[in-house]
């Protein structure tokens, strides 16, 4: 695990409008490449829109967003960015296969090299055979796997997840989780992972960014130094409780004066509120 | 299957009801009657109905493909948009209908250019809007999905924005094969060639000959439910993948 800032973020302000809201103030963050690392915060926090800032999806207002050394814009030309969002986004015209060769087909590659390469995600994101199926046939859990193995299918620097499993249910969301962690190390990448599941983001980060809400600002960075791999017993470890306890803890100093007008915001949402 | 019984239902309802109930020839004739009509007179009934189902297909063909391709031209382009769409969906609520006899005047009464034009000018407004609302109601993650992998605005156009707005050509042409036929036989009633079927429907009810009439609507009527089926089969030749068609064939 390399030292070097994948991503450095310095003084990033994001309004939308003019004079309108100002979604993000004067963030700062580096990712160092190899580390997994969630934006937490409560909704309308700007979590989403910092994410989108580094993808380059949206311009930030002020501030500069370096991404291996070069400019967003730029890392987007050169396919830095692999995209995972809520929902799958996968193009139902398209079959399994076909929608994770998509990113090779537009960076060239070769039929046969694109078929093989295809053959290798199935397998990593435990999908072998399902290749010639469209996505409908498919179910949430599955083509959010395809959404991931076309995000990898051409190894970028760099796995941005805009809360993938947040319309999944809790089970499907553990094992894919679980699947996630497993996937992260043979890649190798760096992720920055949107949710607003506490013990989510702690199960799968090495760092925390709890974000506090509008504006947008880093309330806390919290360490996760729960051993890997990690697996299902990890959940049931005390330090794991401590940091799930410490990461809420931290919402609340973010978001306090509004958390009690939007009751389960910051909270363990997705996990038994409907 | 049910579908099918109805219709059987229907014809037999049809000609027992003229029958029993001694219904005059210039009311309705029997079904039997429009029958024996088209086998006596297959002839000339079968080259006025494919003269006018030629300018349907020929105005069909030309209004769709401006419709598709000015919506494809100026979707992109939001201001633009804004500015011809209120129109567009205005002239939906226009009886363009009532411009046959000027079309007529404008592309000359006995030739098949004007009732070309009518059919063509009823299909255009749909077609634009239906296109339209394909090419734009593209989900934003699609798009930036696209983005992220540094895709071209034509390649986005050609991958996401083309296919996905499949569902909804189709849908504007299967309107606009209707359309198209309305356009030409209405045409047609405001004048048009000795042989075309619109003509010759209205020769037909001037000289009381009610069973050649309705002859030619039924094999007019024929033609359209022809047309409206081959593209209904194009379109699932086409989108064979779409869920809706894939659920539409299981029923």
């Amino acid at each position: 695990m390399s030292t070097q800032p994948v991503v450095s973020l310095r003084g990033v302000t994001k309004s939308f409008g003019a004079g309108g809201v100002t979604a993000l103030q004067s963030i700062d963050l580096d990712v160092l490449a190899g580390e997994f690392v969630s934006l937490i915060g409560p909704s309308g926090c700007g979590k989403s829109t910092l994410l989108r800032v580094v993808g380059d999806l949206v311009d930030a207002t002020s501030g500069e967003v370096v991404v291996n050394g070069k400019s967003a814009r730029q890392a987007r030309r050169d396919g830095d960015y692999g995209i995972v969002f809520q929902d799958a986004v996968l193009y139902d015209w398209r079959t399994v296969a076909k929608n994770i060769a998509l990113p090779l087909e537009l960076l060239g590659w070769g039929k046969a090299r694109r078929e093989k390469r295809v053959e290798e995600l199935l397998g990593l994101v435990e999908l072998q055979g399902f290749g010639g199926l469209h996505p409908w046939q498919l179910s949430g859990g599955m083509q959010q796997r395809v959404s991931i193995a076309r995000a990898l299918s051409f190894s970028p620097a760099l796995l941005l997840m805009d809360e993938p499993f947040g319309a999944l249910d809790e089970m499907t969301r553990e094992r894919l989780n679980g699947e996630l962690l497993r996937i992260w190390e043979m890649s190798g990448s760096t992720v920055i992972f949107v949710t607003h599941s506490i013990s989510e983001a702690v199960f799968l980060s090495t760092r925390v960014v709890v974000m506090s809400r509008r504006p947008g600002r880093i309330a806390a960075l919290v360490d996760i130094d729960l051993p890997q791999p990690r697996n299902a017993d990890t959940r049931e470890e005390p330090h794991f409780f401590e940091l799930v306890t410490e990461v809420r803890d931290r919402l609340r100093e973010g978001g306090l004066n509004e958390e009690s007008t939007a009751p389960g915001e910051g909270e363990l949402v997705g996990e038994g509120t409907p | 299957m049910p579908a099918a019984v109805v219709f059987f239902a229907a014809i037999v309802f049809w000609e027992g009801a003229v029958r029993i109930f001694d219904i005059q020839d210039f009311l309705l004739p029997a079904p039997s009657d429009i029958v024996s009509t088209l086998r006596s007179d297959w002839e000339p009934l079968w080259s006025a109905a494919f003269f006018t189902f030629r300018e349907a297909v020929a105005g069909f063909v030309l209004g769709c493909s401006a419709g598709f391709l000015v919506a494809a031209a100026i979707a992109r382009f939001r201001l633009l948009r804004s500015a011809v769409m209120p129109y567009a969906i205005a002239a939906g609520a226009v009886p363009i209908i009532a411009f046959a006899p000027i079309t007529n005047n404008w592309f000359g009464v006995t030739g098949m250019s004007s009732k070309i034009a009518i059919a063509a000018i009823l299909c255009f407004f749909p077609m634009l809007v239906n296109t339209m609302k394909g090419l734009t109601s593209v989900p934003t993650s699609s798009i930036e999905l696209m983005r992220s992998y540094a895709a071209s605005e034509l390649t986005i156009f050609r991958r996401v924005r083309l296919p996905s707005s499949l569902p909804y050509v189709f849908s504007g042409l299967k309107v606009c094969t209707v359309l198209a036929m309305i356009g030409a036989i209405v045409g047609d009633y405001f004048g048009g060639a000795p042989g075309a079927l619109g003509v010759q429907i209205r020769r037909w009810v001037g000289i009381f000959a009610f069973d050649q009439a309705w002859a030619g609507i039924v094999l007019a009527s024929a033609l359209g439910i022809l047309f409206y089926g081959s593209v209904a089969v194009a379109e699932r030749l086409v989108m064979g993948w779409h869920p809706s068609v894939r659920g539409a064939g299981a029923e």
